[in-house]
């Protein structure tokens, strides 16, 4: 194993930095287009379903058929990085709508109230009110989806771009355990780290989560 | 105490040196010794923690006694599978518990369906019960989330007597719903158990509904020991401890004349208010108008009476008016309305002191 | 069009002709059901234990975040390198897959029962395997059931994958098309599987709606008042994306 490791090491790193952009990307532009799609299913509550129900079909394709779906959509080649970013975005976006807006759903109406009734307007009271009460529930679905991204991701290594996926292959061709293993621990660790960081950052912005004693 | 000398005829729950230590070392309950007598509400109170609730579970079985014995109907109960036991037992719960999944008419069947009752038979007595505790036919194909809170509680009581049990046992059954609803709900669990008579254990911390509610109060506190086991009546009278006293409340010298109908009273003729420093204004066929006279008011605009009290009224009733009348005399009226006697409340003052002075004679 | 011309002959759609797209459905359903149940057979009696008695709840909890990190890919390939090609080790990798998203749930739908329920069930003289099966088990089948359709999703996603190391299913379609450099077979794989998982999903959330009481699914409330409450809205009952493929 040690052996693997120390002739391969630039190998594995560059799978392994491969692994975390095509797993982050994702997650970032996540951040910013379900934020305001989960604002507008709760502004305009008859959007709910429509959006719900979309995300969960969206969600619902295998993402080795939509990494294949997507070339003659968007019109990229089918070895294209971006075909696996845009799904893992798709995929991010779909499961992150729900939870913005289910987090919103969730702030107490007479919170709200009372911020409107000291004087807040409606964006100021948005972003210092709503979202920061909204804020360990829409954390809780970014860790979700950023796992699930740094998992996913190593599937697309059967098109050719897959991270940490291209140990699992050359281990399956070379009959050879150490890569495919190397690969798992990882892509286990990396999720592991990815978590623990959305979890730090829950604990140090949203302090009056904790004190309740239900966590 | 009470029960200790066998007072009652035929005691259906017995508690014979019963003690509980949970495993946590706390002892809940400490050689308790009462009685509950057959076809009575016995309730348990006393502030949280005393182990009352702990009590009422040993009833059935839901919490083991550590050492002591618990009997019904001179049986013990470990003799028989707990089970089996439970399902000869209403149980009603502080948030009813109703099962989300069933509906209310399946909800009412479920002791019946797990005895093996016929399905039909089950659900015509449940019908029949949904009707009893006050809830309409269309009640029945509800799920509990469509319920208010006292509609819950009141298919909690039915689901409790689906079977018929002979005896009951409640656990602040009507504490989460609101005062109004608490109320009507008493009242109509006082009319049920009037048809029912069965035999109730009944838990609350609060003393009203223990007073309200209870053929027998037992007391209970910290540490699981009783500290009295009386009527309703003798705890207010008669509190056996600082404790006691102070549970009870500041104003339990006044409750306590609920117990006592005015017909003992002796009043004064209606005549001797009709002239003098206050005048009672009457109208033709007798009936009480207002107060009229200097420094109370004008005789063009009498004060008002403030109320009459009947016969049967409580001394409750009378003590009332006379401290609300605006000039310290309650009035009593017949059937009609008409006045036919009042009380001052010098006078009323002197026959309660006798009253008490005669009752203490007779306990000591 | 000439990506569509493998979907769209009718060659490829013959009933009982293998390598057909048929064939591979049935295929596919196969292995996806089969994991299931196995999946179930596991998880849902462990679930149900550590619910029920609080033991090992760590494994419960962290079961399904555990899961959605394993790298699909990486473990069938693990395990396929270990054990050797067959149905075997691919069913495993599976079924090690659906365990964690139904454990979760099921641990997380007992857990999320109202006590009082329980009490009153003993209390009124049901046995513990009674109160189990008429009160725990349909109280917590709301999330049980959204545990189950998680685990469908994933099965039927990644049994795709397994088409790399040997397995039939529609998988096959995506992995030949890829191989062959045929991308109308490709796109034909791709648009089949996903219809069939969007089917799978439906179908799995008209099942909830059959089997979940309406008075545990919200649906009793959503009945009576048309202004939508928070309450009528419940976790579980339409589609929670929860869980990773």
């Amino acid at each position: 194993m040690i052996d693997y490791i120390s002739s391969n090491t630039e190998v594995i790193w560059r799978a392994f930095s491969e692994h975390v952009f095509l797993a982050l990307i994702p997650v970032l532009l996540a951040i910013v287009i379900s934020l305001p799609l989960g604002y507008l299913a709760v502004r305009y509550s008859k959007l709910y379903y429509p959006l719900v129900n979309v995300s969960s079909i969206l969600y619902a394709i295998p993402s080795l058929a939509l990494f294949l779906l997507l070339p003659p959509i968007i019109g990229t080649r089918v070895l294209s990085p971006l075909n696996i970013i845009i799904a893992l975005t798709i995929y991010s976006v779909a499961l992150m709508v729900r939870v913005v807006a289910d987090g919103l759903n969730s702030v107490d109406p007479t919170v709200t109230q009372a911020a409107t009734a000291m004087g807040y307007r409606r964006i100021k009271r948005l972003f210092s009110v709503e979202l920061p009460i909204a804020l360990p529930v829409m954390l809780a679905g970014l860790r979700v989806a950023t796992v699930a991204n740094v998992s996913i991701v190593s599937v697309g290594a059967l098109l050719g771009v897959g991270g940490l996926g291209a140990l699992f292959l050359r281990g399956l061709q070379l009959d050879y355990l150490d890569p495919i293993i190397v690969g798992i621990v990882l892509s286990v660790l990396l999720a592991a780290v990815c978590d623990s960081v959305i979890v730090l950052v829950q604990r140090r912005f949203t302090p009056w989560s904790r004190v309740g004693g239900r966590a | 105490m009470a029960g200790a000398e066998g007072t009652w005829s035929a005691t259906l729950i017995t508690f014979d040196e019963v003690s509980k230590t949970f495993p946590d070392g706390t002892l809940a309950v400490e050689r308790l010794n009462f009685e509950l007598p057959t076809g009575k509400i016995t309730v348990f109170v006393g502030p949280s923690g005393c182990g009352k609730t702990t009590s009422l579970r040993m009833i059935n079985r839901m919490v083991e006694p550590s050492s002591g014995r618990i009997l019904i109907d001179g049986k013990d109960i470990t003799s028989q599978d707990a089970a089996l036991l439970r399902r000869s037992i209403g149980y009603v719960i502080q948030h009813a518990g109703l099962f989300p999944h069933r509906t209310v008419i399946e909800n009412i069947m479920t002791v019946p369906t797990l005895i093996g009752t016929d399905k039909k038979k089950a659900r015509s007595t449940a019908m029949e019960l949904l009707e009893r505790v006050g809830l309409n036919d269309s009640m029945a194909d509800k799920y509990p989330v469509q319920l208010s809170g006292g509609q819950e509680q009141r298919v909690g009581v039915a689901r409790a007597l689906a079977a018929d049990p002979p005896v009951l046992l409640m656990d602040e059954p009507f504490s989460a719903v609101d005062p109004i609803v608490r109320g009507g709900l008493q009242t109509e669990f006082l009319r049920l158990q009037g048809e029912l008579g069965k035999t109730i254990a009944f838990v609350t911390h609060d003393i009203d509904e223990a007073i309200k509610l209870g053929d027998m109060v037992a007391v209970f506190k910290e540490g699981g020991h009783l500290a009295q086991y009386a009527t309703p009546r003798e705890l207010l009278e008669n509190p056996a401890s600082d404790f006691v006293a102070e549970f009870v409340g500041r104003d339990r010298g006044f409750r306590s004349l609920s117990f006592d109908t005015s017909d003992g009273l002796v009043l004064d003729p209606v005549d001797s208010v009709r002239a003098g420093s206050e005048v009672l204004v009457l109208d033709d066929a007798g009936r009480p108008v207002g107060w009229t006279g200097p420094g109370i008011a004008p005789e063009s605009n009498p004060a008002s009476v403030a109320g009459t009290f009947k016969a049967h009224d409580s001394l409750r009733v009378v003590t009332d008016l006379a401290i609300t009348s605006p000039v310290g005399i309650a009035i009593r009226v017949d059937e009609n309305g008409t006045a036919d006697g009042v009380i001052r409340h010098q006078s009323l003052v002197r026959q309660l002191d006798e009253r008490r002075r005669q009752r203490s004679g007779v306990t000591t | 069009m000439e990506y569509l011309e493998f979907l769209l002959d009718p060659a490829n759609w013959e009933l009982g002709q293998s390598g057909a797209i048929p064939a591979l459905v049935v295929d596919h359903l196969f292995y996806t059901a089969l994991t299931l149940v196995i999946g179930a057979l596991i998880a849902i009696p462990v679930g149900l234990y550590i619910g029920h008695t609080g033991r090992f709840a760590f494994v419960a909890i962290n079961a399904g975040n555990a899961g959605r990190s394993l790298p699909t890919l990486g473990l069938i390939i693990f395990l396929v390198t270990l054990i050797g090609f067959g149905l075997v080790p691919v069913i495993a990798a599976l079924v090690v897959l659906a365990i964690p998203p139904i454990l979760t749930s099921t641990y997380a739908g007992l857990r999320a029962i109202d006590p009082a329920s329980v009490d009153a069930a003993k209390g009124m003289g049901m046995r513990p395997l009674q109160i189990m099966f008429r009160v725990e088990i349909p109280m917590a089948l709301p999330l049980i059931m959204s545990g189950l359709r998680s685990a469908t999703l994933q099965v039927v996603s990644t049994a795709t994958v397994c088409a790399y190391v040997g397995l039939g299913g529609l998988g096959r379609l995506l992995i030949d098309g890829i191989a062959l450099n045929q991308y109308d077979r490709v796109v034909a794989g791709a648009v089949v599987v996903a219809l069939l998982a969007i089917i799978l999903d439906l179908g799995a959330a008209a099942l909830q709606r059959l089997v979940v009481s309406p008075g545990v699914s919200g649906r009793a409330l959503t009945r009576t008042s048309n202004t939508p409450s928070k309450r009528a809205v419940p976790a579980g009952s339409d589609a929670p994306p929860s869980e990773a493929r």
